[in-house]
């Protein structure tokens, strides 16, 4: 399913009278790693067209609930549906060439190829290698630079750039992201966001993780709460009680300072 | 001048086909991050299958070069990486362990199959030659110099400008993300070993006519291909191309115009320096090259959790082993009893790389050589028994144990596996052929140590007094294990980054290990050679490292329990051997068989079965039996959030 057949999902303002299918579907579903349950129990449906964010403290089970979704972690319990179908234990390369993209967690580069290198990585999902470099080096003109250098030696920021070019290259159905904002200066962080937003207005269905949460609500319409392997909350972004918020957000690893005032 | 021309061409065509096997290797290590010391025992066996096809089954080289080349020696590699594949993400002893079980096995099936004959090797267009300035270049010399060529460009373009060969190198960098993007890891990494067996068979059938089709030489050269792809510190191709033809040349040169005679030391000497050059070119890149970076994520892969005895187990574990040798060796016939007292005196070898490989992580394949220096001492300063030859054995082996490790002890993992064999095949050149070593014959006599008045001369006696050092010695390791350098051995195991953050300097442990380590190599081998009561120059040599740390890591790598179980082992296969001759193969098949069950038992078959055992029957005490100690600390359960705790 392309990003094209969608309809005009909710978060627009009006609710269509009928949901479309969910492309993702977590039911009940557990996970452990070993003998260690982390998740207790997720239901989770992402629908084309919203952005959904998951939020929570660190070692709430954002990270582990994204690893089953992208099929690197086989759930022990409960049912993962990628469009209407049962995957438990699929692998991720057949999930991805199946256009669901996945940014995991860190520096999601090779450090030791260079960044056309990267590029040409990012054609087994489908794309053509021109498509590819012509997208990413349009979006971030500082990638064509530094096209010959080992994407290991880049900056952070860079690395991070370089990653999401997949995002937007690959035309992916669905989208995870798993915290892109980690260790990188504010003024980077909103640039991904950008491209996060852009990617979101094409159509494509975002499920993502993140502990700044402020930079999240900017872009996401869903919101689900996790803490100690349960989704405890969740809604429409703009109806985000407030209490919870408090109560989740405030004492968790939130900055005290919101985003828009340090950049 | 045309006798220079001549070595030249000779040593550039053998460093054409040391360039084609090296290539092999980084291909293999930079797309799989493995490094397969096995490669050399691959190309050995692809020769061997190329001769079978070629001479007695009279098939046309020109069917049967691709077909081992393109067809067989691929699928071979497919099913070798099958086989790694189950051990990945271990620690990189375990990997290492696996590659050298491939090695022996592999060795073992080639002899089980080709038993010992001459035989000679196919060359391309025989008898055909052309005249270059005046010297003359056979056409197998100069096709081997255009393949070697011809794969050097060929590689180039598959690794840097395919796709397919980027994601080789991908899968090395971040096996996960390769996934991610959509690449197959499990397709793209047996397509890396299918290539690097490729190429291991193509070097095997350059240059198995010179060489005869001999197991241990063709295996061995793999030591050469070693050293060049050090020289291109295992990635960049160029480089070890340009390492490849160097020691090609070097060796040629050396055969050509190093003197023949050493003058007081006679011409083992020389002669051994001739054929150790790829070695000590290994030796010296190894010692030169740029330290790898401390790895601090790499502690979450260490899987080993093994519990250390208290002192009343071990001496209780010591008592019933000395009580149990006491009775049993009363129910063996003389042949048997010698047969399992060696298999005894070979877990005393293996119990002196408890410490440092089971405990301290670092793996030797040398202590057979340091072993055989403890027979030397023995046989010369041990007259009658005395126990100045013990105490001369200790020293001597531990002393050279010292000046190695001066040398290695920057070096960790695979390079530290690979300059001790450099060491080990080094020794084995130039020091235990040599007359002064072992005499004119190869052989002398070890004798039986008398200590306190008591000689212990009978089989039955030495045998029970084996048994009795071997107890005292594991309970005095699991003390050792128990204090403050057991602490820092395992602290070196499992974090040196984490030892730096603390303020703790290794080096002291490290180098002190290794000799202590060597010494009781050393200690051990006076006693091997005492319970042989003969001592060869064959008996110490590199390759008998190997069944060693096999059968050591079969039984359990960290538990003196284990080196029993992995000597008891080899005697009993000796038994087996002794009656079925034709099997004696299996001396090497067998252990090489034993890294397989790492992919079920990590720690070891001991450390494994008898945690299986108490999980199952568990004591109702709950208190001070390993298995329980290490219920409570799940290591592998707790490992791979831990790994997203460094790494994030």
């Amino acid at each position: 399913m392309r990003s094209s057949d969608l309809s005009p999902g909710p978060g627009l303002g009006t609710v269509p009278p009928a949901p479309p299918a969910p492309v993702i579907e977590l039911i009940g579903l557990k996970a452990a790693y070993g003998r260690i349950e982390v998740l207790h129990g997720i239901d989770l449906v992402v629908t084309p067209g919203t952005v959904l964010a998951l939020l929570g403290p660190n070692g709430a089970g954002k990270s582990t609930t994204l690893k089953v979704a992208s099929g690197r972690l086989a759930p022990t319990e409960g049912c993962f549906h990628v469009m209407g179908r049962h995957v438990n234990g699929i692998a991720p390369d057949t999930l991805a060439r199946a256009g669901l993209c996945t940014i995991p967690e860190g520096r999601a580069v090779f450090p030791n190829l260079t960044v056309l290198e990267n590029l040409r990585m990012m054609t087994y999902s489908g794309a053509g290698r021109r498509d590819v470099e012509e997208r990413a080096f349009e979006r971030f003109p500082r990638l064509a630079e530094r096209r010959r250098q080992l994407a290991g030696t880049m900056s952070g920021g860079e690395q991070q750039m370089l990653a999401m070019a997949r995002a937007l290259s690959a035309e992916p159905a669905v989208l995870l992201l798993d915290e892109i904002s980690m260790g990188l200066a504010p003024l980077v962080v909103g640039e991904l966001y950008e491209v996060v937003g852009q990617i979101a207005a094409e159509g494509v269905a975002i499920l993502m993780t993140e502990q700044f949460a402020q930079a999240a609500l900017k872009v996401a319409d869903q919101v689900a709460l996790m803490t100690h392997g349960r989704i405890v909350a969740a809604g429409r972004a703009d109806e985000l009680p407030s209490d919870l918020a408090e109560a989740y957000l405030g004492g968790s690893a939130l900055p005290a300072t919101p985003i828009q005032e340090l950049s | 001048m045309s006798g220079f021309l001549t070595f030249t061409v000779i040593g550039i065509f053998t460093g054409a086909a040391y360039a084609v096997a090296a290539s092999g290797l980084v291909v293999t290590y930079s797309t799989s991050g493995i490094f397969n010391i096995a490669h050399g025992a691959v190309g050995m066996l692809m020769a061997f299958v190329y001769w079978e096809l070629v001479v007695p089954m009279h098939v046309p080289q020109v069917v049967a070069l691709p077909l081992v080349v393109l067809v067989l020696a691929p699928l071979f590699g497919a099913l070798l990486e099958r086989v790694v594949r189950g051990v990945r993400g271990n620690s990189l002893a375990v990997t290492l362990v696996v590659t050298v079980g491939i090695m022996v096995f592999l060795m073992g099936a080639v002899q089980g199959i080709w038993p010992a004959t001459s035989r000679v090797a196919p060359t391309f267009f025989v008898h055909h030659s052309f005249r270059l300035l005046g010297v003359s270049v056979t056409f197998h010399q100069a096709i081997t110099i255009l393949v070697a060529v011809g794969i050097a460009v060929g590689l180039r373009f598959l690794l840097y400008r395919s796709r397919v060969g980027i994601a080789m190198r991908a899968v090395v960098d971040n096996r996960e993300l390769a996934g991610l993007n959509g690449a197959r890891p499990a397709r793209v990494a047996s397509l890396s070993w299918a290539l690097g067996s490729s190429l291991a068979a193509l070097a095997g059938i350059l240059i198995a006519p010179q060489l005869q089709l001999n197991v241990l030489n063709l295996t061995l050269l793999v030591i050469n291909a070693y050293a060049a792809a050090m020289v291109g510190r295992l990635r960049n191709l160029p480089m070890t191309f340009a390492g490849a033809v160097g020691i090609g040349l070097l060796q040629s040169y050396a055969v050509g115009y190093l003197p023949t005679t050493g003058g007081f030391w006679g011409s083992t000497p020389i002669q051994g320096l001739r054929l150790s050059i790829p070695v000590l070119v290994l030796f010296a890149v190894l010692l030169v090259l740029p330290q790898d970076r401390i790895e601090g994520a790499r502690l979450a892969l260490t899987r080993t959790a093994v519990g250390v005895p208290s002192l009343q187990r071990s001496i209780l574990g010591g008592v019933v082993l000395v009580g149990a040798v006491a009775v049993g060796s009363g129910f063996l016939s003389a042949g048997n009893l010698v047969r399992m007292g060696i298999g005894l005196a070979l877990g005393l070898i293996m119990l002196s790389l408890v410490p440092l490989t089971g405990w301290g992580g670092r793996v030797s394949l040398c202590q057979m050589t340091f072993a055989g220096l403890g027979a030397f001492a023995m046989a010369r300063w041990g007259q009658g028994g005395s126990v100045i030859g013990l105490c001369a054995a200790v020293a001597l082996a531990g002393a050279v144990g010292a000046v190695v490790s001066l040398f290695v002890v920057r070096l960790r993992g695979l390079y530290l596996a690979l300059a001790t064999m450099a060491f080990a095949t080094a020794m084995d050149n130039m020091f235990f052929p040599a007359p002064f070593a072992f005499g004119f014959d190869g052989s002398v006599h070890v004798p039986r140590p008398s200590l306190l008045g008591l000689h212990v001369g009978g089989n039955r006696s030495f045998v029970i007094f084996l048994s009795v050092v071997f107890a005292l010695i594991s309970v005095g390791l699991y003390a050792l294990r128990r204090g403050r350098f057991g602490r820092l051995l395992a602290a070196t195991k499992d974090s040196e980054a984490a030892c730096a953050t603390l303020g703790l300097s290794l080096t002291a442990t490290k180098l002190s290990v290794f000799a202590f380590s060597a010494g009781l190599a050393g200690l051990a081998g006076a006693l091997f050679g005492g319970m042989q009561s003969v001592a060869g120059s064959t008996d110490f040599l590199m390759l008998q490292s190997l069944p060693i740390l096999l059968a050591l890591v079969l039984g359990g790598v960290a538990t003196c329990s284990g080196a029993l179980f992995g000597g008891l082992s080899l005697g009993a296969l000796s038994v087996v051997v002794s009656y079925y001759p034709r099997l004696s193969f299996l001396q090497l098949l067998a252990p090489g068989l034993a890294p397989l069950t790492l992919a079920r038992f990590p720690d070891g078959l001991i450390p494994g079965l008898l945690g299986r055992f108490q999980q199952a029957f568990p004591a109702p005490t709950g208190r001070g039996s390993d298995a329980l100690d290490r219920e409570e600390v799940p290591v592998v359960e707790v490992a791979p959030p831990l790994a997203e705790a460094v790494n994030g």
